[in-house]
């Protein structure tokens, strides 16, 4: 996007950004838990059950989004205790703790460090290890990052890109802003006023609004 | 805007479910906090595109300039309409108190200018364009000119004209 917008960012730590769309897609990844007594008639809005009659049995497993398990955690647990992912487990987490470069966050669900950050508001007693992780984590594999982002000049990013998890995604994205902008300046083409993206990709969509 | 007007009218309906529902059995008080919970969602989601939304036109002011060409004002709801005029009167009114007699203009020169005079070459048919002294200027596509650099400022960023180095 041009210059003048600017997107509510993600918000750090424990808390969201209520306005964030990044925080609102991350919130919409699905957690493991197990509902702790019977629920009654949601079974057709959770995915299971045949009729807007069934009730959940209690102790079953259930895949709930992050923001349906914030809301129904609250208030001494009645509702749904919740399980950490596997990928915030202890086998995981020797993983990273040996060589944290080759994991495929993209993959393992692009909100690692956002996720992991969330789920640090349920009470667990691994909370301080999960923490721990996370943070070597985003050091071990902030290097390459920073190097990749620096020094890829006109070519094609998109193998370097897809290890990242969104936040990295984002670091490097800034970093190679800063990049071309240096190129630029240093070509003399800073002092070229040029026309805004916005306004090229209205030029694009126009011709499909009249079209259509 | 027709997502808008759905969105509402989901919001609206689950509103009716829950008080029908909390009026009547307390045992479901699950089933109110899950309802609870998506509405809240819902109202989340919401209110992050409408920010999103404005935060869009603002950034319009400063790309295009005081007037909207009409495909973007088409997509526009009334109270963004008029948010925009209003942010537009703000922007005037602190422009003015800013600098001089006559006010700054804050949307010229968002790159640091290197001369007076700029080269331009057009990229579209636009018509005539006036230039202080009263010379008019016929802008046809591929027509190179020598001009001013605060009257072409506009039509640059506009993409009607396009800038060239020496």
């Amino acid at each position: 996007m041009s210059e003048a917008y600017f997107p509510v960012g993600p918000g750090l730590g424990l808390e969201e950004n209520f306005l964030s769309l990044d925080d609102i897609l991350m919130s919409q990844e699905k957690l493991p838990g197990r509902a702790e007594s019977t629920l009654p008639r949601l079974a057709f809005a959770l995915g299971q059950g045949a009729g807007t009659g069934d009730s959940i049995p209690e102790g079953s497993n259930l895949e709930i989004p992050l923001w349906l398990a914030k809301g129904l955690h609250d208030s001494k647990r009645r509702i749904i205790s919740v399980e950490l992912p596997k990928i915030y487990k202890e086998a995981w987490r020797t993983v990273f703790s040996a060589d944290a470069n080759v994991v495929d966050l993209h993959k393992m669900g692009p909100y690692y460090y956002g996720f992991g950050s969330q789920l640090l508001n349920f009470v667990n007693p691994e909370n301080p290890e999960i923490a721990q992780t996370i943070l070597q984590t985003f050091i071990s594999r902030f290097r390459r990052i920073m190097d990749s982002s620096q020094n890829a000049y006109n070519e094609d990013t998109s193998a370097l890109v897809a290890r990242l998890d969104e936040l990295e995604r984002a670091l490097f994205r800034a970093g190679q802003k800063g990049l071309n902008d240096f190129q630029c300046w240093e070509k003399g083409q800073a002092s070229q006023i040029t026309a805004s993206s916005l306004v090229q990709n209205y030029g694009k969509r126009k011709f499909t609004d009249m079209d259509g | 805007r027709q997502a808008l007007e759905e969105m509402r009218a989901l919001y609206e309906r689950n509103q009716a479910d829950v008080s029908e529902a909390k009026s009547g059995r307390t045992e479901l008080i699950f089933l109110i906090r899950f309802r609870h919970c998506c509405l809240l969602r819902n109202q989340r989601c919401i209110l992050a595109y409408l920010y999103d939304r404005l935060l869009r036109i603002r950034a319009l002011r400063w790309e295009y300039g005081s007037v909207l060409p009409n495909t973007i004002q088409f997509h526009m709801s009334a109270e963004e309409v008029e948010w925009f005029n209003r942010y537009k009167k703000s922007l005037a009114t602190y422009m003015r108190s800013v600098g001089g007699e006559e006010g700054l203009d804050l949307t010229q020169d968002i790159k640091p200018p290197k001369s007076l005079y700029i080269e331009v070459r057009c990229l579209r048919d636009y018509g005539e364009f006036e230039i202080d002294d009263g010379t008019t200027v016929l802008l046809k596509k591929n027509s190179q000119h020598f001009l001013p650099r605060w009257k072409c400022e506009q039509l640059i960023r506009q993409g009607v004209l396009e800038h060239i180095l020496s």
